[in-house]
């Protein structure tokens, strides 16, 4: 091929062809070499990314969550309170800090404005968290880990998490919920 | 006689740079709506520097800052960005078409009541009666004027959208164009009707919200109006996707009077976002309950990538476009002269350019990435978040909007550009300060900064966090203030041009602005004969195009290659891409296991 663009550049009417005019009659062109090569690479990496989420639900260990239930926010607040009263262990800055059994399902509510109870879980044990909230949207933002969740009033949302360090993680939020929003903290101590 | 004459032909006017019939309703219509958006863009403007500085220097109460950021929000996402849509759409549907604007009585009147839905929503929010922020989540809730403001401006725009499909109809029938839809007009068709759908789901999702609040509703399911809501706030985004990819096809026949390599190709591209766009909007309920992982794997992947598909055909369509142009006028050395000789004085082609790369780097990977169901945990609702909208609504579509209006504007108003030298370098200022915006918030969002949050310092938190008061995250927010008050003078700048032309610009009948040798007609004519094409022409390249034969040459050097120079940027971008998702997953697999 010795020249590639052998199309008109002017129309019939002598005006030059452009994206502002209507085309020539026949626009369907054949796809040129290197549309070809890109179009294949293109649909190769749309294949890889799609593949790659199903791939990950078997080889990854972090997975976004998808057991969840509804639930009444009163009987939400009341299950929170009877878990509280069962494993509370100490108040810290006046908010009430809980000591689950390892490995078992641990509370978490979301309020206006305000994450509670404190947690304290054991490092390599796995919990199922329950979160949901009591009033409006929330955004649960487990810190400097940077896992992030939606939580709804209505809704209980199973999350399991394996805590692999030890120390402070504080949880803040990330869905505005009022102006109390910059407010809105929690923690995890991980022993 | 005359009367006659008037009744059946309404006045119009023929372009002397376009050849194209100009009705005047549809000016009219076009220019009202455009400037609508552009005052709109000046408020939003101000509401940016305001949030921006809260942090260092203003005492703004929360409240205040609350409120504000909430005014932002809807002023830029919706009223600037649609009002700018209604413009464009009249434009491609009359001008281009060389057709006249239908029942312009009724536009005059829906464009009246977008204006009162404006100005209902921005009373709540600034008298801080709607501070529940662009998504309004329920069980947040507001006054009844905001919802109903809102539903006025969408209902309004689902108007603009019926009446830009009647003029296309009435033109092909009126034969004042033959055979398909020009690509730039084929691509608002696109934008039109993904722009249907999203105000439907939106009317819905509004619509429950306002029925709660004058109590005809008793509850609205949070997660339901999240469903519904994300149907408009992320497909008002498509329709500023495909609305943009369309003004870039026309900055190119704007600027450089290059055209696709293959505009089949192109236009298939717009059918696979009709198709499939939408589905993105489950982006936004990767991490939320409710939701099962093959619907949310099938919708965040719109439907196997076909939609992203359609974003890697127009990267490789647009470059290729400007490469064949380029090539086309003797550019033709190496793999990239055509980009080095291209005319960067003329900011109609500096925003294309700007737009095109940080829409197509930095948008859009971030934005498929953080659509990448297990990759969203790390994203979902932080300041990357921010960072991603802003390099896709700013960077992009706003970039590519100024760029055009560069043209319309003195097209369409008979006038000739003012202040061209702050012409010229306001595309680079504008896109600097976004691009350091966008990527101080990605990097803030990153490492965890969470979003619309007032004071990131937690001082008065009963639990207190003070990770987001060390470390890069002082530096990281100071560089989000310097880029916001950088992205709006550059947005001042592109106001003061626009009302400077409007105002005092001189009158003609051959605004050249800007470039203008894309188009053939009396301008090419002038050019030829040696007569200088006024002050602007000298500010880029005057050289006119062979008239065939436009890549010869070019096939030795290069084998088979049509745009060479474009294949190798694209194969850049891919292996940037791999790198980013892969990125991306070492620093998932570090995390806590979860799930």
């Amino acid at each position: 091929m010795n020249e590639i663009d052998t199309r008109p550049t002017h129309d019939e009417q002598g005006r030059e062809l452009s994206t502002l005019y209507p085309p020539r009659r026949r626009w369907l062109n054949r796809l040129g070499p290197d549309e070809r090569r890109w179009l294949i690479l293109a649909g190769i990496w749309c294949l890889i990314l799609f593949t790659g989420m199903y791939v990950w639900l078997v080889v990854g260990n972090q997975q976004a969550p998808v057991e969840s239930y509804r639930i009444d926010p009163i009987d939400f607040q009341q299950e929170v309170q009877a878990f509280v009263a069962e494993h509370e262990v100490e108040e810290r800055d006046g908010a009430t800090v809980v000591a689950p059994p390892p490995g078992s399902d641990v509370y978490l509510q979301a309020s206006q404005f305000a994450f509670r109870p404190v947690l304290q879980l054991e490092r390599g044990e796995t919990y199922r968290l329950l979160v949901s909230s009591t009033d409006v949207q929330h955004g649960l933002s487990l810190q400097p880990v940077n896992l992030n969740f939606q939580v709804l009033p209505g809704y209980l949302y199973v999350i399991e998490i394996t805590p692999t360090e030890v120390g402070e993680f504080p949880i803040v939020c990330n869905e505005f919920c009022g102006l109390g929003h910059h407010v809105m903290t929690g923690l995890i101590v991980v022993d | 006689m005359s009367a006659t004459l008037e009744k059946t032909a309404p006045p119009s006017r023929v372009c002397n740079v376009t050849g194209f019939t100009i009705d005047r309703n549809g000016q009219q219509l076009a220019l009202a709506n455009a400037v609508a958006g552009v005052v709109m863009l000046s408020f939003g403007g101000v509401l940016a520097i305001l949030i921006a500085l809260q942090r260092q220097i203003l005492p703004l109460s929360d409240d205040w800052w609350y409120r504000l950021l909430a005014a932002h929000g809807a002023t830029m996402l919706l009223f600037w960005l649609l009002l700018f849509e209604v413009g464009a759409l009249y434009w491609g549907s009359t001008m281009l078409l060389n057709s006249r604007m239908r029942a312009p009585k009724v536009a005059w009147a829906n464009f009246a009541m977008m204006l009162t839905g404006i100005a209902m929503a921005q009373w709540a929010m600034l008298t801080g009666r709607a501070t529940v922020m662009f998504t309004a989540y329920p069980p947040l809730e507001a006054h009844s004027a905001y919802y109903l403001g809102v539903l006025l401006f969408a209902v309004g725009v689902l108007v603009a959208i019926v009446l830009f499909f009647a003029n296309i109809v009435m033109a092909k029938r009126d034969g004042t164009f033959t055979g398909s839809l020009p690509l730039v007009v084929y691509g608002l068709a696109a934008a039109a009707i993904i722009g249907v759908y999203s105000l439907l789901t939106g009317a819905i999702a509004y619509g429950m919200l306002f029925l709660h609040s004058v109590g005809l509703l008793e509850t609205v399911d949070p997660a339901t109006y999240r469903l519904f809501f994300w149907g408009i706030g992320h497909g008002a985004q498509q329709v500023n996707l495909a609305a943009m990819v369309a003004v870039w096809y026309a900055l190119i026949g704007l600027t450089l009077g290059g055209r696709p390599v293959n505009e089949g190709l192109s236009r298939f591209a717009f059918l696979l976002y009709i198709a499939f766009i939408h589905l993105g909007a489950v982006h936004h309920l990767m991490v939320d309950p409710g939701t099962g992982m093959n619907h949310r794997i099938m919708n965040t992947s719109y439907m196997l990538y076909l939609a992203m598909f359609a974003s890697l055909i127009h990267a490789f369509s647009i470059p290729a476009s400007i490469e064949t142009a380029q090539r086309g006028r003797g550019y033709r050395k190496g793999l990239f002269q055509w980009l080095k000789k291209g005319p960067w004085g003329e900011p109609g082609f500096s925003s294309l350019v700007m737009s095109v790369v940080f829409f197509g780097f930095i948008a859009g990977v971030s934005g498929v990435l953080m659509g990448y169901m297990q990759l969203n945990m790390i994203i979902h609702n932080t300041l990357f978040t921010v960072g991603h909208f802003h390099s896709t609504v700013v960077s992009g579509t706003t970039m590519a909007f100024m760029g055009l209006s560069y043209y319309l504007v003195p097209l369409l108003s008979q006038r000739r550009l003012r202040n061209v030298r702050v012409a010229k370098w306001q595309p680079y200022v504008f896109s600097g300060g976004v691009l350091l915006l966008t990527l101080a918030m990605m990097v803030a969002g990153r490492l965890g900064a969470p979003r619309r949050v007032a004071d990131l310092s937690y001082e008065n938190a009963q639990v207190g966090v003070d990770q987001f008061s060390t470390g890069p995250f002082p530096m990281m927010m100071g560089l989000v203030s310097v880029g916001a008050v950088l992205a709006v003078i550059g947005g001042a700048m592109f106001v003061w041009v626009m009302v400077a032309t409007l105002l005092r610009g001189e009158k003609t009948d051959r605004p050249d602005a800007g470039l203008v040798y894309a188009f053939g007609t009396p301008e090419r004519e002038r050019v030829a004969a040696g007569v200088p094409a006024g002050e602007r022409a000298s500010a880029g390249t005057t050289a006119v195009m062979e008239p065939s034969g436009r890549l010869k040459g070019l096939a030795k050097r290069w084998h088979d290659f049509e745009a060479p120079g474009t294949y190798a940027i694209v194969l850049f971008f891919l292996l940037f891409f791999v790198v980013m998702y892969v990125v991306s997953h070492l620093g998932l697999a570090r995390l806590w296991p979860v799930g």
